[in-house]
């Protein structure tokens, strides 16, 4: 559906060099990476609002690299919901309709009446954008990127301005919306959750590069570099030293899952995957070593456990209940353990 | 209540000066014809006609600042280029330079020694003495004014409005007509207000290339020299008359208005 090859962008600051990336029709793609990576940058030269330094875009089969963003059928949505403030919300759903070809009148009417409703916005369209709330904005900015019935929708970080109680709701809405049309949906956000629940796939860009594609759970648990592998939040990346299905963190000798094609590379492992006892279990796990709790730090709901193994510093997420329960307490000697398929190597 | 230090008192003092130094002479001036002059100032045809042509012209150097300068200011506000420093810095030129110099400059182009002065003698445009001399000189003078204010103005909303518009697809044009030119029309009436303003009170450039006709400014200064003080008074507080309800008229158009919520 989206094609792009080798694009390059230079846009004051922001620098995309060789972007390579290919979204099937109907998917909901995510875009992450830290900010000023260059994602919003990316979005806009989808929609053509950016000048092309090289490279090839092609949506739906159609080389839109030279086209003008009215041309594209590429609906965007901005963070800040860019409402246009002089017109009711009703003039703001319908402001792209006389664009689009003629003859649909009824069926325009029908989709309007059917997108208020979906969106639950019936009660707002008199008003002014500036009377209304983020989550109402937020609804409403869709409904106008959906009434022209793009083939693409770009959504830029939709909500990351909102309040949790409303971005739950609207991450819900932009499911069922998805589920309900074939429009191809391109999101950015630095939230990992709303990526879990929402996307298929995703990028990771970093420096204007795209650093990593696949499916989401290929990201989360198999990254591909230490930069990815921070960025997803595997705590536990470590330099390590292979020798068949053995590797060496510094003085710890650990058992992998397969052998390493070079023998030096990164070990990674997920904070939640690994596990803190008091004493050794009687369990298949071989990698269990014992240790300090050199650290405890509040993260909400759960705690993480800084655990020195020698050396080395392993980060562990642990549930407040099984905190208490255990009695952790910082210089408490305890066990961690995990298994080697949690590891990921690279 | 908190004591109120020197640095208070020295603003206070300095605002109050500054407030009389503005408000003294123009009170001054404006009570000083009895209602008796100002009314038979009123029968005088050049009077009235001068402040006509006044207006006339300083409204037609705004309508030709507001045609060619509303694109550019829009390109302005949104673009960044090479060289842009460079054109600001040129558009401001009339602002520094002094008035006669600019009303010679005119000259020199507008005279049958130039080719373009030539040019416009053979389509029988006359540019020396003429109401199109005088308009010609307002709009150079009060452009920057028009230019500068609309671009601010521009500059103040999110382009990324007009991307949404586009990808709602509407074209440039039609995205200019139906959201950056509705959003800015206030902006555009403070740009007019100021070019109309700077080209009414226009004086130097003007009796340089046209001292006929006579302009309100041209007329004051011909009845002060030839009359003296008090002959001049009476115009010069019609014109200021006519000029503030003009630009009272527009203010209030342009203040903010409260939305129905």
């Amino acid at each position: 559906m989206i094609e792009i090859r080798n694009l390059k962008v230079h846009l004051g600051e922001f620098r995309l060099k060789d972007i390579n990336l290919s979204i099937e029709e109907g998917e909901f793609f995510v875009l992450m990476g830290p900010t000023g990576a260059g994602k919003t940058v990316l979005l806009e030269a989808i929609a053509g609002l950016v000048p092309i330094l090289e490279g090839k875009i092609s949506i739906g089969g159609r080389n839109v690299t030279r086209m003008t963003p009215e041309q594209r059928g590429v609906g965007i949505m901005y963070q800040d919901y860019a409402l246009f403030p002089h017109l009711t919300i009703s003039r703001n759903i319908n402001y792209g309709l006389r664009y689009q070809g003629v003859g649909t009148r009824e069926s325009a009417e029908e989709r309007f009446d059917h997108l208020v409703d979906e969106l639950g916005i019936g009660h707002l369209l008199k008003r002014y954008p500036e009377t209304l709330s983020g989550g109402e904005l937020q609804r409403v900015a869709l409904a106008r990127a959906l009434m022209v019935e793009p083939r693409v929708i770009l959504l830029d970080e939709p909500l990351s301005a909102l309040d949790q109680s409303f971005r739950e709701e609207i991450r819900l809405l932009l499911k069922q919306l998805h589920r309900n049309s074939r429009i191809t949906f391109f999101m950015v956000t630095h939230d990992f959750s709303e990526a879990l629940t929402l996307a298929t796939k995703a990028a990771i860009m970093n420096n204007g590069a795209i650093v990593q594609t696949g499916t989401i759970r290929d990201i989360f648990q198999r990254p591909s570099s230490s930069f990815v592998a921070n960025f997803v939040g595997m705590k536990n990346v470590f330099p390590a030293v292979f020798h068949g299905t053995t590797a060496h963190i510094e003085t710890i000798t650990i058992e992998v899952p397969r052998p390493h094609q070079n023998s030096n590379g990164h070990i990674a492992i997920r904070p939640e995957d690994v596990v803190i006892s008091l004493k050794p279990l009687r369990s298949s796990i071989r990698n269990s070593f014992s240790g300090t709790i050199i650290g405890i730090i509040d993260q909400g709901f759960l705690y993480e456990v800084h655990v020195r193994v020698q050396d080395v510093v392993f980060k562990s997420l642990v549930t407040k209940g099984a905190a208490i329960d255990l009695g952790l307490d910082i210089g408490m000697d305890v066990r961690i353990l995990f298994k080697s398929s949690a590891l990921h190597i690279f | 209540m908190v004591k109120k230090g020197p640095f208070y008192w020295i603003s206070f003092s300095c605002g109050i000066m500054v407030l009389t130094f503005i408000l003294l002479p123009l009170v001054e001036m404006l009570t000083a014809p009895s209602g008796a002059m100002l009314r038979e100032t009123l029968k005088d045809k050049n009077v009235i006609h001068s402040i006509w042509l006044s207006i006339y012209t300083a409204a037609a150097a705004s309508g030709i600042a507001f045609l060619v300068g509303t694109p550019l200011a829009y390109v302005l506000a949104r673009t960044h280029f090479r060289g842009k420093h460079f054109i600001e810095s040129i558009i401001d030129l009339p602002i520094v330079i002094p008035h006669p110099v600019v009303g010679i400059a005119i000259l020199g182009v507008a005279g049958k020694n130039h080719w373009l002065g030539q040019f416009l003698y053979e389509l029988g445009i006359r540019i020396m003495g003429s109401t199109t001399g005088i308009i010609t000189v307002l709009t150079f003078v009060g452009m920057p004014f028009y230019i500068n204010a609309l671009k601010a103005g521009f500059e103040s909303i999110s382009p990324r409005l007009e991307n949404v518009s586009r990808s709602l697809g509407a074209s440039m044009w039609s995205t200019f007509i139906r959201i950056t030119f509705p959003l800015a029309w206030r902006s555009v009436l403070v740009g007019l207000i100021m070019c109309c303003a700077r080209s009414i009170s226009e004086f130097g450039a003007v009796v340089v290339v046209a001292y006929h006709p006579m302009i309100a400014p041209v007329l004051i200064y011909e009845r002060f020299e030839a009359y003296g003080l008090k002959y001049s008074q009476p115009v010069a507080v019609w014109l200021v008359l006519v000029c503030l309800s003009l630009f009272l008229a527009l203010r209030i158009l342009a203040l903010p208005r409260k939305k129905a919520s």
